[in-house]
């Protein structure tokens, strides 16, 4: 399988302090794959370095052939902020036929993408007017509209419920199999398991990049949750106690 | 057609803020009438005032509008979101530009309709350049404005922006004191602040019955200034942020 994106040796400082210390990936073409890690180690940083609008202080991001941020790379990828960037002063509807439009497309293909992420009923709403995950969902029909073949969303399924959840890991992978590439970040176990590859980043650090079978394996459990603070233990130090398994489906922070 | 996009884009939001509208035609004209009363004693005195707050009301008010807007793009994260689509920065400013402008053009059509038509204001040129030159007033304002809400960081911060930028050229540009009467070093910054070549191509309307080569001049300085600050405004917009 080729690569759709290859970090290496990537250093990012933000503000006064290093975020992100030399770390290298490479990340297959037509692939679903998970971006873990506590909060603040670094996953927006590492998303917004793929992107390209980020400052970067070493190393290199390479999408599609080409360095991140390319002019010709801007048609090709599309990017879910983990806050919802979207005009609250506009309908769904209006927001995502603008962001379609940046892409040369009409509004079938707008309408549709709000169709898919289930607001065709708050279509003609004010995004200002949405509940917190509705404008989440707002914003992922501005990101996926135009089926791009890299597709790096930060967050996506954050405070959906579990049948809108499955739905829009149903149009991932849907996604991945038509060719797109996606980076997803998540602290939600369940969906770990639905990518076929996991990055575990902690304190700017890569600790894990495999299959959630083999993260499973290396770990000596069954049971991702539990991986995750086993493999996140073993790195050492400053890792607050973990809670019992299956009393919660959050990685600790 | 990008920039047709996010000029539509723009005017969209402005047309479901009813309230923004509505102020934008009533303020300058209700302003115009408390002049129109205030100087109903002193005749050719509002035929003065008027004249070059037509000119002005729309550099303050697309200023401000224009610093809001931006400031939001910036903190919602729109703006980073735009910068990673095909989107080119000139399709946002001039997108800015095309609607703001045409917002302008729609409330400088009413503040001037009400006052030659009701307020009996007086000039010898035509209506028209009025029009034409308290347009490209507002397209200066709103290129400030762009470039102003790269150095706010809040709401509160950028608001402020408008007397920084506005009040000097206002108090400088010949309203207050003749610019002629105006200590030298006065006079120089006077010189180079666009505001004072809009007030003096009003002014050339309201004395001339035909458009003067001063005007035109004056006008293609308010121009120049207005892509000088768009350039500017451009260089502020990063795609890459630390
Ligand atoms: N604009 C910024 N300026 C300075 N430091 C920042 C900035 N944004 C993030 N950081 C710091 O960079 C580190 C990594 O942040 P990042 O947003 O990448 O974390 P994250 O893994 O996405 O966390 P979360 O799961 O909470 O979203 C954090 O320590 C954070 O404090
Ligand atoms: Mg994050």
């Amino acid at each position: 399988m080729t690569s759709a994106i290859e970090v290496a040796d990537l250093v990012v400082h933000r503000g006064a302090r290093p975020v992100l210390h030399g770390l290298s990936c490479t990340i297959p073409e037509g692939s679903v794959t998970g971006l873990l890690g506590p909060s603040g180690s670094g996953k927006t940083t590492l998303m917004r370095a793929i992107v390209g609008v980020q400052v970067v202080r070493s190393g290199t991001v390479t999408v599609l052939g080409r360095p991140a941020g390319d002019a010709k790379l801007r048609k090709e990828i599309g990017y879910l902020t983990q806050a919802p960037s979207v005009y609250a002063d506009l309908t769904v509807r209006e927001n995502a036929r603008y962001f379609a439009a940046l892409y040369g497309l009409g509004q079938a293909e707008a309408d549709a993408a709000v169709r898919d992420v289930g607001l065709a009923e708050a279509a003609s709403q004010l995004v200002g007017n949405l509940s917190g995950g509705q404008r989440s969902r707002a914003s992922l029909a501005c990101a996926v509209v135009s089926k791009p073949k890299v597709l790096i969303l930060d967050e996506p399924t954050v405070g959906q419920d579990p049948v809108l959840r499955d739905e829009l890991w149903a149009q991932f992978r849907g996604l991945a199999e038509s060719g797109s590439t996606l980076v997803v970040s998540s602290h939600v176990m369940d969906e770990a398991n639905r990518c076929d590859r996991l990055l575990l980043i902690r304190e700017g650090l890569l600790i894990a990049d495999d299959t959630p079978a083999a993260v499973k394996a290396s770990a000596g459990t069954d049971d991702l949750d539990q991986a995750f603070l086993t493999l996140i233990r073993r790195q050492g130090t400053g890792v607050p106690a973990p809670r019992a398994t299956g009393e919660t489906s959050e990685v600790p922070s | 057609m990008i920039l047709l996009h996010t000029t539509g884009r723009i005017l969209r939001q402005l047309r479901h803020d009813r309230r923004t509208v509505a102020m934008l035609v009533a303020v300058p004209t209700l302003l115009l009438t408390l002049l129109y009363f205030m100087y109903d004693s002193q005749p050719g005195v509002f035929d003065h005032i008027a004249l070059i707050m037509l000119g002005v009301f729309p550099f303050i008010i697309m200023f401000l509008i224009t610093s809001i807007a931006m400031l939001r793009e910036r903190t919602t994260g729109t703006l980073e979101r735009l910068l990673t689509t095909p989107l080119r920065k000139t399709d946002l400013l001039f997108g800015y530009g095309l609607a703001f402008g045409l917002a302008a053009a729609v409330q400088a059509g009413f503040a001037s309709a009400l006052a030659y038509l009701l307020l009996d204001l007086d000039t010898q040129g035509a209506a028209g350049y009025v029009v034409m030159i308290a347009v490209a007033n507002a397209v200066l304002g709103m290129a400030l404005g762009l470039l102003a809400s790269a150095f706010a960081k809040t709401e509160f911060q950028a608001v402020q922006f408008m007397p920084v930028l506005a009040v000097p050229q206002l108090l400088l540009c010949g309203l207050f004191v003749p610019r002629d009467l105006m200590a030298g070093w006065l006079q120089a910054i006077s010189d180079v602040l666009p505001l004072t070549y809009a007030v003096e191509a009003l002014q050339e309307v309201g004395a001339h019955a035909e458009p003067t080569g001063t005007m035109w001049r004056d006008f293609g300085i308010v121009a120049g200034a207005v892509v000088v600050a768009l350039v500017a405004a451009a260089g502020t917009l990063r795609r890459r942020t630390p």
